[in-house]
């Protein structure tokens, strides 16, 4: 129980309020009579699906979008934002999932960019910058040299500068754009020390995230939106993880983890010994038909590159991959295809779809080859395809010749299955399967994942969201270091256990219990 | 009939204002000479461009995959080159025609090999090989013309389908540019040139074989500029090193005037027969009027950069609209 919870909000000044806001671009309603308070020291989660208005709701605050009607209130006085710069002087700062610095200037410049302490005849004084810098960061309880380039900085690391330029420019208000989504455990656990500072020093924080076990970690008040209206706002205490997953979504959404009894059928998927200098060694295991297999780790543990590997798209020194009967030989796409593998890759944008191409192009095109007649294609069986997954996987899209791009992220992630689905595979290994997907698409992905196994598919799921690992999976195998180094069943699977195999420490479980 | 509207469908647009221009151009020259618009002028000057026009369909792929071989004219220059000395040396001349498949399918292989073995960028590698089979063809020839060809050849060169004034290469032409149609929108391979080359990335997640089709585009680039050479060398009854020289540019001019995306992923072999046209036209207009070589030489070098200019900013000026039109969607995540 933190102070706030007991206080009364109306005692104190929100530190930002805005009241009645809406937004439409030509005739598309994006938001409409939206109201926030944020009060000083409070973590404010702001829920809502993909499409709930979240993004534009930001850009307001950030003066990117001018509000229609309604009143913003900051620090006590009436303020109406033409531009970004506006916000950012009246103490509003943005934390965007991928930050954008400058990659070849140090950390201290990113940080005081235009604003550069400086020594005689106009130059910068670099001594004063880093001191400040190292000051900042130390503030915020980070080790960062503040003198390094920003490239290579990991994207954990590039949102702290971020944070630290915000601290720099005395913004009281922090707006975090699912700024978890691409961090690991340790690095996400980092940030929230960094917020819990942040708060101490009386800052709000507004964040955004799909991930709700943070919000009930972590923040005090929760604002749910929907289609552009607001639906609700309230100590976290009035919420639990269903109440907030039906406001979002509208409805009751059925269970978020949807894994019944499962049959277990011959091996689908063997490897044996799979080994790759650097990456991976003598890595072992098997996926039944029917059973879905989780590959939990750490990011760097090499989960992917096994995927990878065994897709044959990277290339491996050693070991023996079978499908079925058939032995896979190394870096053939081809031959793991036609024995019946699909690979859902964890990068949609860049590797599980070609967004220039429409979606009926991009769920066609693993199968090209099938939808023939003769030598030419075969437009009606290529729409008949992309029609049938499309329809089965419940895409909402206006016209399959739309491109993929315009989809949202569920939608996108959907498309792939599709693809995948549409080669009738025996194995599917789906790789981050939901990572920046709305809940409610969440669910339908899952349910899917739950009704292939149940038709017979063996599935190998690659994740780091551990509920997702603990809620889907009948065996959890975990990765550390390139090394397989524990199986756990569903039975003894838990956080705790599975952290401690992917770390290899005890004292992880310990924050994990307290996070 | 459904299928050809929606063919149709996606090829109006740059395409269709590519042939108004090519029927605009026309007309002007119509008007600027009385010579212009008479069968044999036409059927003159369509035949001059025909290994242009052979030569951009197979690079209308290679750019759609995003990669580009800027060596064709110099393959072009070697392979008539290997027919010249192959029929000055008293080999049949079938056979030296078969040996310049050969080095242009070589050709191309190597530009392929080192661009999808080695991951060389194409731009640099072509250029290369641009000077490499160039000098390839003064090994071979030195400054020597070889001409006296069997006139069953030359006839091949610069006769008419008999009985019309359609010349023989462009008959040719209008074959394989229908075959190109049909590969490039009809076929499995035309889709995944398509997915290359917008993202090749997941175009290989997706188990198409990339580097294998690229390599191919290379052979198949080499192979048409082999059959442009022997167009060329019968046409004007001469086996040059030079030959063709500089063609390269007119050729990347016509493609990317089509409405090929330089960035690959995008165009089409109808818009490159337009622009073929459209190029070739104005340099017949401008040569009837008596305009010299200079200035024709650079009338296709602002047709080139009018060609990657006038596309990008369409492209923009949709994105900009569709952004307009979608804004809402999209910014609310």
């Amino acid at each position: 129980m933190t102070e706030l919870q007991n206080m009364q909000p109306q005692t104190i000044q929100p530190l930002l309020s805005l009241s009645h806001a809406s937004k439409s671009f030509g005739p598309v309603q994006a938001l409409s009579d939206v109201s926030i308070d944020l009060f000083p020291g409070e973590a404010h989660a702001l829920l809502g699906e993909n499409g709930a208005g979240k993004s534009t709701f930001v850009k307001i605050l950030a003066g990117v979008h001018r509000r229609e009607g309604g009143s913003l209130t900051v620090a006590g006085k009436s303020a109406d934002f033409h531009s970004p710069g506006e916000a950012t002087a009246a103490g509003i700062a943005i934390i965007y999932q991928e930050p954008t610095l400058f990659p070849d200037l140090s950390v201290a410049e990113n940080v005081l960019m235009g604003r550069q302490p400086r020594a005689g005849l106009g130059r910068i004084d670099t001594r004063a910058m880093n001191a400040r810098v190292t000051e900042l960061l130390r503030e915020l309880g980070v080790a960062l040299d503040p003198s390094r380039p920003v490239r290579g900085l990991s994207i954990a690391d590039q949102q702290l500068v971020e944070i630290a330029k915000a601290l720099s420019l005395n913004a009281n208000v922090l707006i975090m754009d699912e700024p978890t989504a691409a961090l690991t455990l340790s690095e996400t656990d980092r940030l929230f020390r960094v917020v819990r500072a942040l708060r101490e020093r009386g800052a709000a924080v507004l964040f955004i995230t799909h991930r709700l076990e943070e919000v009930f970690a972590e923040c005090q008040r929760v604002t749910v939106m929907r289609d552009g209206t607001w639906v609700s706002t309230g100590p976290i205490s009035d919420y639990d993880t269903d109440l907030v997953v039906k406001q979002m979504v509208g409805r009751e959404l059925g269970d978020l983890y949807p894994r019944g009894e499962m049959t277990l059928g011959e091996v689908a998927l063997s490897v044996r010994n799979l080994s790759q200098p650097k990456m991976f060694s003598d890595i072992s295991f098997e996926v039944r038909r029917g059973e879905i297999v989780a590959l939990a780790g750490l990011v760097g543990a090499g989960r992917s590159e096994v995927a990878r590997a065994i897709f044959g798209i990277d290339p491996r020194s050693g070991g023996e991959v079978r499908i079925g009967d058939a032995v896979i030989q190394p870096n053939s796409t081809r031959a793991a295809m036609s024995a019946g593998l699909g690979l859902v890759p964890e990068d949609r944008r860049q590797q599980g779809l070609v967004m220039d191409l429409s979606i009926e192009r991009n769920a066609n095109l693993a199968i090209l080859n099938r939808l023939t007649g003769g030598l030419l294609m075969n437009r009606k069986a290529e729409a008949e395809n992309a029609q049938n997954w499309t329809s089965k996987l419940q895409l909402k899209a206006h016209r399959l010749s739309d491109p993929v791009s315009s989809l949202s992220g569920g939608n996108q992630q959907k498309v792939v299955l599709a693809k995948w689905l549409s080669t009738n595979p025996s194995v599917l290994i789906v790789d981050e399967p939901t990572r920046g997907v709305d809940v409610g698409a969440k669910a339908e992905v899952h349910k899917t994942l739950a009704e292939l196994a149940a038709s017979g598919l063996a599935v190998l799921m690659i994740s780091s969201d551990l509920p997702e690992v603990l809620g889907m999976a009948d065996r959890i195998l975990v990765m550390r270091e390139g090394q397989l180094v524990g199986e756990l069943s569903r039975a003894e699977a838990n956080e705790e256990a599975v952290m401690y195999l992917a770390t290899g420490q005890r004292a992880w479980a310990k924050q994990a219990g307290a996070a | 009939m459904n299928r050809f509207r929606s063919l149709l469908g996606g090829l109006l647009g740059w395409e269709f204002s590519l042939i108004i221009l090519v029927g605009a151009a026309l007309l002007i020259g119509g008007l600027l000479s009385p010579d212009f618009l008479t069968g044999s002028n036409i059927s003159f000057l369509t035949a001059n461009f025909s290994e242009v026009a052979l030569m951009a369909l197979a690079m209308t792929l290679l750019i759609i995959v995003g990669e580009i071989d800027l060596s064709v004219a110099s393959i072009l220059g070697l392979c008539s080159a290997v027919i010249g000395i192959l029929f000055a040396a008293g080999v049949p001349m079938p056979l030296a025609i078969l040996a310049a498949f050969v080095t242009g399918g070589l050709a191309g292989l190597f530009n392929g090999l080192l661009v999808t073995r080695l991951g060389l960028p194409s731009l640099a590698v072509t250029i290369g090989t641009l000077a490499l089979y160039r000098g390839l063809a003064y090994v071979l020839l030195g400054d020597r013309a070889i001409a006296e060809f069997p006139a069953f050849y030359t006839n091949l060169g610069f006769g008419n389908v008999p009985g019309t004034l359609i010349p023989l290469p462009m008959a040719l032409f209008a074959v394989l540019a229908i075959l190109t149609i049909i590969v490039l929108h009809a076929t499995p391979f035309g889709r995944s040139l398509y997915a290359i080359g917008a993202n090749q990335i997941a175009a290989r997640f997706a188990g198409l074989q990339v580097e294998r089709v690229k390599l191919s585009l290379f052979v198949l680039s080499g192979l048409m500029a082999a059959l442009a050479s022997a167009v060329y060398t019968f046409r004007f009854a001469s086996a040059r090193a030079d030959n063709a020289s500089g063609f390269e540019l007119s050729v990347i001019a016509a493609v990317l005037l089509g409405g090929v995306s330089i960035f690959g992923g995008r165009g089409s072999v109808v818009g490159t027969v337009a622009a073929v046209f459209l190029i070739g036209i104005i340099n017949g207009a401008l040569t009837i009027l008596d305009v010299s070589n200079e200035i024709l030489t650079i009338v296709t070098g602002l047709l080139l950069i009018g060609s990657v200019l006038v596309p990008n900013l369409l492209t923009h000026f949709r994105t900009y609209q569709q952004r307009r039109r979608i804004k809402g969607d999209s910014v609310i995540q």
